[in-house]
């Protein structure tokens, strides 16, 4: 009874929650900065998985999210560095004057708004032009990797307006605090904690009332959602709209905490990744992507310190053997586990009634 | 004037190519509902088996055989090409059947893995192919040149389609892919093989992309990223394009080549790319299931 107690989610969440908290006193400030990114990861897992776990609509597009997020804070931190002067990289490609779209993202609010804006913007448009039509799985997928292709292209090609390819970087203050001091990156591994447990909790309560249901049920039948009377196109626009906001929230925290996005950060293969850490850790469970993100980039981590051609193949294997022998993930795993240990414990106190009966 | 015929002409060469990949893709898709994402290391294959062939001439042939070397690897590409794409289907599509995302994510891993073993084998940097000198130089009319080797690709392309069009339309096999498309319960009760249809459709496919990586030797350098480069423009012909019908995937890959070229012209490679994104979600709005609709009363 205690162990069954003991692996209740609640009380999983708030060891892991708990752990979170007392990390800097553990670890040294790099790694401590390495699972604050890692986390920030995890924040936009948590939005793919509402998408592709609860409700089934793959996207192998959100890297552009977080990477629109990303960009909205990197472009106020650039401003907010080079005090009011042009950015370099304007200045080598021959512009006098800030251009017009970057003129909002010098006030930060205004910035970390359209950090959560813009993402959901695009996301809601797409969404809206392709659920409304019921252009749904691979189909969907397809266009929403389309999309990365075409806003990568449009970022590396507008070189004098998101610096190209080499994309944004030397950030010096935040609201007039250094952003690369061990105490503010302190500060940001804090918020980025406390942003995961706010959104971690929030999905809980959305997914737990009658709208998971819903999810669900458009994931397992989406026609039978539909004669019962429910609009799935609506469904999986709003959720699509929400989990590319979460990404934008969690691209603007990883670049408070890695201090340079690029293109290359947000492409096709950093996009399909992000479906990898929801994929090992567990689809359909809001835990199971956090434990993915960490665990897969860890290892990533990991990796590239040792042996960076490996990462490749270990990453496509990776692929095959979850999607093969593990399609529920590590989660997965933990239940099948958990239910086989029941199971014995019913059998086991069936014969113990039996042997009584005896007597 | 000039400039708009050699658009069109661009267009249309880039259409062909995307017919190429795109007709293979879409044949698989039609028949298992499987977007294979490694389709795009099938054509590396291709590509990389059309360089090896031509390193084998260079050493041991004579030199005035050297351009055999060409006619030599499409077969070859072929062959090999419908091999490794057998030995997928095999060993790990027809285990994810029924699940479409999944299988998705399954070969796109293989795909990664394909990709860096070419990387392993040849490196990182790309190597060039010497076209064969039949295909050098251009056909000139008036003031405006065709290169042969677009010509080349064109034909390619347009015998590959007549063939494929052959083969569903005009004989016994062909009739029994196309009946397991449109049904693939019946024709199971009906006694086709479809384990044998499947194998042989996802053959015909993969075939095919190699032939389209060794077309693409002919245009420029080829590299293990080869084929992600053309491989979302081809996703986007079988989206426009519909299933269950070759005249789809035609209209598809040459609308999305020609568009794609005079949008690239009108403004620039990066906006033209924005645009047709733009295009195509417009498109859908009008023909949601694309260019072809394949007529069912299943709901599901």
């Amino acid at each position: 009874m205690i162990s069954q107690k003991l692996f209740n989610n609640r009380i999983i969440f708030s060891v892991i929650l708990i752990l979170l908290l007392f990390a800097p006193l553990f670890l040294t400030d790099f790694r401590l900065n390495l699972l604050g990114k890692f986390l920030a990861f995890a924040i936009l897992a948590i939005g793919l998985d509402l998408l592709w776990g609860y409700t089934g609509v793959l996207s192998l597009g959100h890297g552009i999210f977080f990477g629109l997020g990303a960009y909205a804070m990197a472009m106020y931190l650039k401003l907010e560095a080079t005090g009011g002067q042009l950015p370099d990289f304007m200045a080598w490609s021959g512009m006098s004057e800030l251009p017009l779209i970057w003129i909002p993202f010098q006030y930060p609010i205004v910035a970390i708004a359209l950090g959560i804006l813009i993402p959901a913007a695009i996301a809601f448009f797409l969404g809206y032009l392709t659920f409304r039509n019921r252009i749904s799985g691979v189909y969907f997928t397809i266009l929403s990797q389309a999309l990365v292709l075409v806003l990568v292209t449009l970022f590396v090609g507008a070189q004098n307006l998101t610096g190209g390819t080499s994309g944004l970087t030397n950030f010096k203050t935040l609201f007039g605090y250094s952003v690369n001091s061990p105490a503010s990156q302190m500060v940001f591994y804090f918020i980025t904690v406390g942003v995961l447990a706010i959104i971690f909790i929030s999905c809980r309560i959305l997914v737990k009332g009658r709208f998971g249901k819903v999810l669900v049920g458009i994931r397992d039948g989406e026609n039978r959602m539909r004669f019962l009377g429910y609009n799935p196109s609506t469904y999986k626009t709003f959720v699509y709209t929400l989990s590319a906001a979460i990404a934008g929230i969690a691209g603007m925290l990883f670049v408070l905490q890695v201090g340079i996005i690029s293109p290359t950060m947000i492409g096709i293969i950093p996009s399909i990744e992000m479906v990898l850490w929801v994929a090992l850790g567990g689809r359909g469970t809001l835990i199971g992507p956090v434990i993915g993100a960490v665990f897969v980039n860890a290892a990533k981590t990991g990796f590239s310190e040792s042996y960076p051609e490996f990462w490749t193949y270990f990453l496509g294997l990776m692929f095959v053997l979850v999607v093969v022998f593990l399609p529920k993930g590590i989660t997965g795993l933990f239940t099948k586990w958990k239910e086989r240990r029941q199971k014995q414990n019913d059998t086991a106190s069936i014969e113990v009634s039996k042997s009584y009966s005896r007597l | 004037m000039t400039e708009m015929i050699l658009t069109l002409f661009n267009g249309i060469s880039l259409g062909s190519i995307l017919l190429l990949i795109a007709l293979g893709l879409a044949i698989t898709f039609g028949l298992m509902n499987v977007i294979n994402m490694a389709h795009g290391e099938l054509i590396m294959v291709g590509a990389y088996i059309t360089y090896l062939v031509q390193n084998i001439f260079m050493q041991y042939a004579p030199e005035k055989y050297f351009d055999l070397y060409f006619i030599l690897s499409i077969p070859l590409a072929l062959i090999v090409a419908a091999g490794v794409g057998v030995l997928l289907e095999v060993s790990l599509i027809r285990h994810l059947y029924k699940r479409p995302l999944d299988s998705l994510l399954a070969t796109w891993g293989v795909g990664l893995i394909l990709q860096q073993l070419a990387r392993t084998i040849f490196g990182a940097p790309n190597v060039g192919v010497q076209s064969p000198s039949f295909l050098n130089g251009g056909l000139e009319l008036g003031s405006i040149t065709f290169p042969y080797s677009r010509i080349f690709i064109l034909l390619l392309s347009l015998i590959c389609l007549a063939c494929i069009f052959y083969y569903f339309y005009r004989t016994a096999s062909g009739r029994r892919v196309r009946a397991v498309m449109q049904n693939r319960q019946m024709a199971e009760c009906l006694g086709v093989s479809t384990r044998k249809v499947d194998m042989l459709t996802f053959a015909i496919g993969s075939g095919l992309a190699g032939v389209a990586g060794c077309a693409l030797t002919l245009l420029g350098a080829i590299g293990p990223t080869i084929g992600t480069s053309y491989i979302i423009d081809a996703f986007m012909v079988v989206v426009v394009g519909g299933v269950g019908a070759l005249f789809g995937a035609v209209a598809g890959a040459f609308g999305i080549g020609i568009f794609n070229t005079i949008f690239e012209f009108l403004t620039n490679a990066t906006l033209g790319k924005v645009l047709i994104f733009i295009l195509i979600i417009a498109f859908l709005q009008w023909r949601p299931s694309g260019i072809v609709i394949n007529r069912s009363r299943s709901l599901d």
